[in-house]
């Protein structure tokens, strides 16, 4: 069980990792300014378990995966929204951070609210309502690289082409 | 038979490709850059492969060159490095890494560019597939020469008519994505086309599949034309025969139809992209700098449009104004022709060719409570430095306007003849 951070529309890579901090590639000083501008005290009081809850569009902008890695180590176990922007979706799933699309889900959360999630299945508990939500399925090679825990343990036992296999 | 990145796909894979499916195919070129490599150098070593192709890899420095402090030159390092390790031949210090991947070739019809920057797009203006991917599938691809991908749908935007002069590219296509919204697109390829597009130059198609992704799209694409092929021919290292890939009997999800005739020049406000509105709405608003440059409208004929302007006045005394060419090819063709003299002569700054102040790290950073009008492409909170300034987004034209003034100006106001 984690604690909801709702964040609002369009929120891109700029706001989650501003450029300045992508000089560094150590994923623990990125997570120290992970939204330090549109969220400064979520660094410091963000709990391990807690879920991002974002709305349309949630990591619009520069690829820069610095973003995905910045949320992932800040302890969030995944991030539940309306809808994500593409490249942002990519490297989530490629660093085996779960990303789960479900709107309703999202209109039904407020801040601080206590949600539990199964990756695996997408549901998503609203334990402050006691309301369930089922999410968009990841696909099954979407599925395989997020069990695996991303696409570079993935490699490590496999081949590429084994993510096309049904 | 299909839409045009069908077309692509259908070409890669040897049979039909249809929207929805997913497929996992060989990718031409693996462009990444300054901000991105060190990441992606970082995953390929935890993948334990060798490299795939090194022939593939196109590596750029330009989001911060040259290295503003110690942090960005020990990613340098780390670049030029791995380049002497793994002796790959393609490593560029000549601008803006689209712009050079167009001139030096990489960029052919039918050819599959993945790039670690979102901005990879770009590519579909002569009809190829661009997309923009993160490290860890820029890694995964040095490794095993492919990349999968969903075929998208695809969005297809007729546009006809005329503009009317000081109407730009970067005009219609703020007015598209001010209509459509930001997130219109994603997942889904856009195809740009009508006659609008049939007779615009290729630098200014490019502004278009630059843009794709402002609305959030997976790749934007322009069909090759004659024009296309004589702007490959002239302007890049790229040799044909070159493949006249076109839709053939498509199935768009939606297609949309405009007219640009009545068109007037559009500006995009803080903080979002798609808050475009006139650019007449927001006249007068003072702004402290102007930054032209970057892969939307760093170009020679951006050049041109803003000199042509500026020839024989002062920008505002008080606006910093910095011209970034987008190439040291740009950069030398308008020294050569006397563009460089005129913007110095105006007041202008110009940089090296490069990303410049478009990362908001070196090359005309914002202070708190700023206002800054530039060619680029996005304007999000805190992009060009404080988050406490505010970016507004214009085509070369305004820019130059805006620059004599000090003041948000609608070009048309100071356009000779």
């Amino acid at each position: 069980m984690g604690r909801a951070w709702k964040f609002g529309d369009h929120v891109s890579t700029d706001e989650i990792i501003p450029g300045r901090f992508n000089i560094t590639t150590d994923p623990q000083e990125l997570a120290k300014h992970v939204f330090c501008e549109v969220r400064p005290e979520y660094a410091e009081r963000v709990r391990p378990g807690d879920i991002v809850v974002g709305g349309q569009n949630f990591g619009c902008g520069s690829s820069r995966e610095h973003a995905v890695i910045a949320i992932r180590n800040s302890g969030a176990q995944c991030i539940i929204a309306a809808s994500f922007a593409r490249i942002f979706f990519r490297n989530a799933i490629n660093i085996g951070l779960p990303v789960l699309e479900c709107p309703e889900a999202v209109a039904g959360i407020h801040d601080g609210d206590e949600v539990e999630v199964n990756p695996a299945t997408g549901v998503i508990y609203h334990v402050t309502t006691g309301k369930m939500f089922q999410a968009r399925p990841l696909p099954p090679f979407v599925l395989k690289i997020v069990s695996a825990g991303g696409i570079v343990n993935f490699l490590r036992e496999h081949d590429l082409e084994e993510l096309m296999h049904p | 038979m299909g839409t045009l990145i069908e077309e692509i796909f259908s070409r890669k894979i040897g049979r039909h490709a249809y929207a929805g499916e997913i497929l996992l195919v060989d990718v031409d070129y693996i462009m990444s850059h300054d901000n991105t490599t060190p990441l992606a150098i970082q995953t390929f070593q935890e993948i334990g492969r060798p490299i795939y192709d090194r022939s593939r890899i196109v590596l750029h420095l330009d989001h911060a060159y040259p290295a503003p402090n110690v942090q960005v030159a020990e990613n340098h390092r780390r670049i030029l490095d791995f380049v002497r390790q793994q002796r790959l031949p393609h490593l560029f210090i000549r601008g803006v890494c689209h712009q050079v991947m167009l001139e030096e070739g990489f960029v052919v019809p039918g050819a599959i560019i993945v790039g670690a920057d979102s901005h990879s797009n770009m590519y579909g203006a002569v009809g190829a597939f661009g997309t923009g991917l993160g490290s860890t599938d820029i890694a995964v691809a040095w490794a095993t020469g492919k990349c999968w991908f969903k075929v998208p749908e695809t969005i297809r935007i007729e546009l006809y008519g005329q503009p009317p002069p000081g109407v730009y590219a970067k005009d219609v296509m703020l007015d598209l994505i001010g209509r459509l919204g930001m997130d219109s697109a994603i997942y889904r390829a856009v195809e740009f086309g009508g006659a609008y597009i049939d007779n615009l130059p290729v630098h200014e198609r490019l502004v278009f599949t630059n843009m794709s992704t402002e609305m959030g799209a997976k790749c934007g694409l322009v069909a090759p034309d004659d024009r296309t092929i004589a702007y490959l021919e002239s302007e890049t290292a790229a040799r044909g025969p070159f493949e006249r890939i076109r839709p053939i009997r498509p199935r768009y999800e939606r297609v949309i139809e405009i007219e640009v005739s009545t068109l007037s020049p559009r500006i995009a406000c803080p903080p979002d992209v798609d808050n475009v509105k006139p650019v007449k709405e927001v006249e007068g608003l003072e702004v402290h700098e102007v930054y032209i440059g970057t892969c939307t409208n760093g170009r020679y004929e951006d050049l041109e449009i803003v000199a042509r302007i500026l020839e024989g006045r002062r920008v505002h005394p008080l606006v910093r104004v910095i011209v970034t060419p987008a190439s040291q090819r740009i950069y030398t063709k308008a020294l050569r022709n006397g563009l460089i003299e005129i913007l110095i002569n105006a007041g202008c700054t110009v940089t090296n060719p490069g990303c410049g102040a478009c990362v908001g790290r070196h090359g005309g950073v914002l202070a708190p409570g700023e206002r800054a009008l530039t060619t680029m492409n996005r304007n999000f909170v805190g992009r060009m430095g404080s988050p406490l300034a505010e970016i507004y987004l214009a085509s070369p034209a305004t820019a130059a306007a805006t620059a004599l003034t000090g003041r948000i100006t609608d070009p048309r106001r100071i356009m000779r003849g």
